[in-house]
């Protein structure tokens, strides 16, 4: 159907593959930036090898690890190693990198879901109170804390949340992730107790960000919709005030909310390093900030290639999508 | 009468069976190992996970002495052999026995692990393992070589059965992960959790039988959360407690602290080799002779220190004084020396003497990431030095760029700073350790010197180091290694020590934890009530 | 009266109409001259090493040492006098969120207005590679060139120009999209007016409302930024102590109940990014309500 459509129209097909091709040449000079990049700071083998070992071990370990040879070189070997799924082994664990990064997905995947539920619990409500009275004083207060929201710096907060819920008052664990349970074949912690209650905290702490946002969604479509023709209407029949917000009002600011939220998972996904950092939650973030401060070069450039791919992709899929949608817009290389 | 007896000693039984492994166990972890294979990574945390797992013929005691493990004996029987006996009766985790097999399959392997960022080649190579039969062996070297046991201390042995063939990843997924220690491997999920379960047919002897039934270990990176984890009972036990915590968690009646000193050595380095020290110059920004190359000076640097505030202030009381390289108790270590007294106006006397009444400056470098507090220490030690007229400023960086640097980061890969803050924690549990890496003459083809970063150089020392290696006799090495640092440290200054580094670990109050010297944390040295 | 300046009085009583606004302003310019003046106003020099003693580590606030000296906020782990260390942490934090900023302002407002005005493949090519940032979150662009290129101050700052530069592009061509048909644009090229001379002295100075309006809120978002960059570890280093790096440092001590070594470098944080992007935010307001 997709391909039938494309060959309809050669000009569509065209720009796909333009938008293709700019995608692949994004990660190339991305590879090229980050490869090279990490090969200039530090030295990974003083950092992995015993003080003990004499000079003929840390020669050994050198050529083990490949450093021995020109950059270019290496560089050769990752890019032909990478179109075969091979993203490289890590110098510390000495598997591959890539199964490293799978392995700590769930976690990260779970937390961002969570606090974008969280997220969107707290706020929807918030924000149609405030769009349906724009002008009482708990709207204001709610408008003020969401720029509060926007202001506070989420580590900061993360420290905060631990120090008040986690030492003072003891109600919330303060780190790591807890017991895993299944539920339809899926593993994660969000189906047990003890679970829940270690990733409330950091979901809560991530979420702060996105509950501003959304609360500011929410108004503005709440304010536009109640000034529609359907509303006034629908309460000139008589329908009570809560049934036409419960109704109307949620119905129709829904759909474009979670689009929105739904488009910017990934930005949930790339700011979890920071609150996995204050958690010590075990997510690929943390695994990234780690392999950072252990120079382990393979997971730091297998890591920052998924991601960039994941969102170039993205970038594309939706712009595609969007070509689909308005065929016109795009495609005049408009970009109001 | 006899029933009741009978039925009695089968009731203490299942209460005693049931106290000592009822029980579970979950331990915060500062460091979790890079992997379960027991030579993929010399390093400590990797080492001391691997005593939970597997065995090795020397065992290593809380103080690095050494005990019976898999060999019940050893001895040299000519200047180039040494005899081990095998424990008999040994079975690995899944029933096979251990024989002398194993021990050179270990052998062969450890030093030849692919991708292995640190192995164990260091203390492996040119010894020739011979299996006499099942349950003795031989090992050749070319020179007498005393510190064999030391050596073998460090190999963790494996299942030949079980490792032919082997990868790192199947040790990881436990697939290979057999071996002889107290507990059994069950799962890991790195940066989440390692599982262990008791071995029920453990040896005996070694390190202790396991106390615990299941223990999970948790690696929770950051001192403050462990200290939380705990607080909140998420975990019964931590290791690496910071030091500014222990004053507050010796108030906790809930909370059972151990602290115990390390084989770790806080010192300093200094330029030796550079006429023009890059990081030194005269008051206000002149050219000068490099200062540290008199021995004077770096006396005078030495007396400045107050070793006192800096263990009671900076580590928090959590430290102890040091005079040489390890602390007493230590092979090795000189009953001479003393730690230098804070005597700032002697050090401006020998700083006048030297010609440098006027003082000069100077750029302190650290790690902030490695040690116990280490960018702290840097900046306590500038001001100390301010006191005798040494303006100094501080520079810390984290160690993943620093020890670079510090090693090879200036022109011809020689080191590029001129005073630096470091560490030193001697492995095999002997002077010798950092006698070689440290104040040894740099020289690569023999393998000395190889941590000597501000490539101290003195013939006597050298030749007291290379003495003491070739000599088996215990006592009279002993003695050799004690001279060789009395003459480095206490009359060369090569390196200024500081204080040793001391460990604390943490459990709920009905255990206790008997403080390992080599920093690790082992669950058998945990005794909970 | 001077045209100009009517335009400028009017502007101010049109910002002080929103009170929050206003005492924002206020409450960032005293923040401006604390960090400027941070030597002056500081009643220690916390990175003097012959004035900092160790042996004042960790005092509470409103504590006084023997030789008199009085912590309003407490010292740190060093010694370090609480107030003086986050007026210094201010100068640097707001230095590097200024700097990166003007530097952003410089370069994305180039390529916008010149994306502009010669249009064609060079504009789709400019626009190409703004779209593609954009789609990146901020953070994500910071960790690329800090974990790929270190630590470090110039480092730090290169990120942040980068993570910024897309926004005040986007902005500056579009107003000057604007711009371009308008009469004076046609009468100045008439007058055979270099590109450079028309772009810069003539379209520019048009386009700087919403220009300022960006750099108010990315400014904001640059400092935020940079502090949790630095609290990770990946931004400035040790020397050059942020209100980042010094909630970082104080995080360790907060498990012994040392709150404020933690605390109050994010309460000045806090302040500084809210006052400004309350500012921002009523400025957005102000000219163009439509704008985002």
């Amino acid at each position: 159907m997709l391909w039938f459509l494309l060959l309809k129209n050669s000009k569509m097909t065209a720009f796909i593959c333009t938008r293709f091709a700019q995608s692949i040449l994004v990660l190339f000079i991305m590879s090229l930036l980050v490869f090279g990049g990490v090969n200039l700071v530090g030295d990974p083998v003083e950092m992995l090898i015993n003080p003990e070992a004499d000079q003929a071990e840390v020669e050994r370990v050198i050529r083990e690890l490949g450093l021995d040879r020109p950059v270019t070189e290496q560089y050769w070997y990752f890019l032909v190693n990478a179109f075969k799924g091979d993203l490289g082994s890590s110098f510390i664990f000495g598997e591959p990198a890539l199964k490293l990064i799978i392995q700590r997905m769930p976690a990260t995947l779970e937390l961002a879901l969570f606090s974008l539920f969280i997220s969107l619990i707290i706020a929807i409500p918030l924000g149609i109170y405030a769009g349906y009275n724009p002008d009482s004083k708990a709207s204001k207060v709610i408008m003020a804390g969401s720029i509060l929201g926007f202001s506070m710096p989420t580590f900061w907060v993360g420290i905060i949340f631990i120090m008040i819920f986690a030492v003072q008052l003891g109600w919330l664990p303060s780190t790591g992730r807890g017991e895993i349970g299944t539920f339809m074949g899926i593993n994660s912690s969000l189906f047990t107790l003890n679970g829940l209650s270690h990733v409330f905290l950091p979901a809560l702490n991530l979420a702060l960000f996105k509950i501003s946002s959304v609360i500011r969604l929410t108004r503005a479509g709440t304010r536009e919709i109640i000034l529609q023709d359907y509303i006034t209407f629908a309460r000139s029949k008589g329908i009570s005030e809560k049934r036409v917000v419960l109704i109307h009002v949620l119905k129709n600011i829904l759909i474009p909310i979670v689009t929105v939220v739904g488009l910017e998972f990934g930005s949930l996904i790339a700011f979890s390093t920071v609150t996995e950092t204050v958690f010590a939650w075990p997510g690929m973030g943390k695994l990234i900030i780690d392999s950072i401060y252990n120079l382990d070069r393979p997971v730091i450039v297998a890591y920052l290639m998924i991601i960039v791919t994941f969102f170039v992709f993205l970038n594309l899929i939706v712009d595609i999508i969007y070509t689909f949608l308005d065929p016109r817009v795009r495609i005049k290389g408009d970009h109001q | 009468m006899k029933l009741i007896n009978r039925l009695f000693i089968i009731l203490i039984s299942c209460l005693l069976s049931s106290v000592a492994l009822a029980k579970d166990l979950t331990v915060g972890l500062k460091s979790e190992p890079s992997s379960i294979d027991p030579h993929y990574h010399n390093l400590g945390p990797n080492n001391a996970f691997a005593t939970h797992i597997y065995g090795t013929l020397v065992g290593s005691d809380e103080n690095q002495q050494h005990y019976p493990d898999l060999a019940t004996s050893w001895k040299p029987i000519n200047d180039t052999t040494w005899e081990f006996k095998l424990r008999k009766g040994v079975k690995f985790h899944d029933g096979s026995d251990f024989t002398a097999d194993d021990v050179l399959f270990t052998a062969q392997r450890a030093q030849n692990v692919p991708k292995s960022p640190s192995g164990f080649g260091t203390y492996l190579k040119g010894k020739e393992f011979i299996k006499i039969d099942s349950h003795t062996i031989h090992i050749k070297t070319k020179k007498p070589y005393p510190l064999m046991p030391n050596d073998i201390m460090t190999v963790k042995i494996i299942s030949k059965k079980n490792g032919e063939g082997a990868t790192t990843a199947d040790y990881n997924s436990g697939k290979a992960a057999i071996g002889t220690g107290p507990y059994k491997f069950v799962e890991w999920v790195p940066g989440d959790k390692i599982v262990l379960k008791a071995n029920e047919n453990y040896h005996g002897a070694g390190t202790g039988a396991a106390k615990y039934k299941n223990i999970l270990f948790k690696p929770i990176k950051s001192g403050p959360a462990r200290i939380a984890a705990l607080l909140a009972k998420d975990v019964d036990f931590i290791d690496n407690v910071p030091p500014l915590n222990v004053a507050k968690m010796k108030k906790n009646p809930t909370i059972k602290l151990n602290s115990g000193s390390s084989n770790r050595v806080i010192y300093l380095h200094m330029d030796q080799f550079r006429e023009d020290s890059p990081h030194i110059t005269a008051i206000g920004g002149g050219k000068i002779k490099n200062p540290l190359m008199d021995v004077r000076v770096r006396k005078a640097l030495s007396l400045a220190i107050n070793r006192d505030a800096m263990v009671s202030k900076v580590m928090e009381g959590i430290a102890v004084k040091a005079g040489q390289l390890l602390p007493a108790g230590f092979h090795g270590v000189s009953d001479k020396m003393k730690p230098d007294p804070y005597d700032p106006e002697a050090a401006k006397k020998l700083l006048a003497d030297a010609g440098y009444g006027n003082g000069f400056e100077m750029t302190i470098h650290g790690p902030n990431d490695r040690y116990i507090n280490d960018a702290k220490i840097a900046e306590a030690l500038a001001q100390m030095f301010s006191r005798i007229g040494i303006k100094a400023k501080v520079e810390t960086m984290p160690k993943a760029v620093y020890f670079k640097r510090a090693s090879r980061g200036g022109p011809n890969k020689s080191p590029e700073f001129s005073f630096m803050v470091l560490g030193w924690g001697a492995g095999s549990g002997e002077a010798s350790s950092p006698l070689r890496a440290l104040l040894h003459t740099y020289d690569k083809s023999i393998g000395m010197g190889r941590a000597n970063r501000g490539r101290h150089s003195d013939p006597v020392v050298d030749k007291l180091i290379q003495k003491a290696l070739g000599t088996v006799d215990s006592d009279a090495r002993g003695k050799l290694l004690a001279e060789a640092t009395e003459v480095a440290v206490g009359k060369n200054y090569g390196v200024i020590p500081i204080h040793y580094q001391m460990n604390t670990w943490a459990a709920k109050s009905s255990c206790s934890y008997t403080p390992r010297t080599d920093e690790r944390t082992i669950a058998t040295y945990l005794n909970c009530k | 009266m001077n045209p100009k300046l009517r335009k400028f009085i009017e502007f101010c009583k049109d910002f002080s109409s929103n009170k929050v606004a206003l005492v924002a302003f206020f409450i960032f310019l005293l923040i401006l001259f604390v960090a400027i003046f941070a030597p002056l106003v500081s009643p220690t020099d916390p990175y003097d090493l012959n004035t900092v003693s160790i042996m004042n580590s960790r005092l509470p606030p409103f504590s006084e040492d023997f030789s008199g000296n009085y912590f309003l906020l407490g010292t740190d782990g060093a010694g370090r006098d609480m107030v003086s260390a986050i007026f210094y942490g201010l100068r640097v934090s707001l230095g590097v969120g200024v700097l990166s900023g003007i530097f952003a302002l410089i370069i994305g407002s180039f390529f916008g207005i010149s994306a502009a005005f010669f249009g064609g493949r060079y504009e789709s090519l400019i626009m190409r590679i703004v779209d593609i940032q954009l789609s990146f979150p901020s953070i994500l662009v910071a960790l690329i060139i800090l974990a790929a290129f270190g630590k470090g101050v110039e480092k730090t700052i290169i990120a942040l120009i980068l993570v910024q530069w897309a926004y005040y592009a986007r902005t500056a061509r579009s107003s000057a999209l604007v711009e371009i048909n308008k009469e004076y644009v046609d009468a100045a090229r008439c007058l055979a007016f270099g590109n450079t001379r028309i772009m810069f002295k003539h379209i520019l100075p048009n386009c700087m409302a919403p220009l300022i309006v960006v750099g108010t809120l990315q400014t904001a978002h640059a400092i935020s930024l940079e502090a949790t960059l630095s609290f990770l570890g990946l931004g400035l280093p040790i020397t050059e102590p942020s209100l980042g790096l010094l909630i970082g440092n104080g995080f360790e001590y907060m498990y012994s109940g040392d709150f404020w070594i933690s605390i109050f470098p994010g309460v000045a944080l806090l302040i500084t990014v809210a006052s400004i992007n309350l500012v921002g935010d009523h400025l957005r307001d102000m000219f163009n309500p439509r704008l985002h």
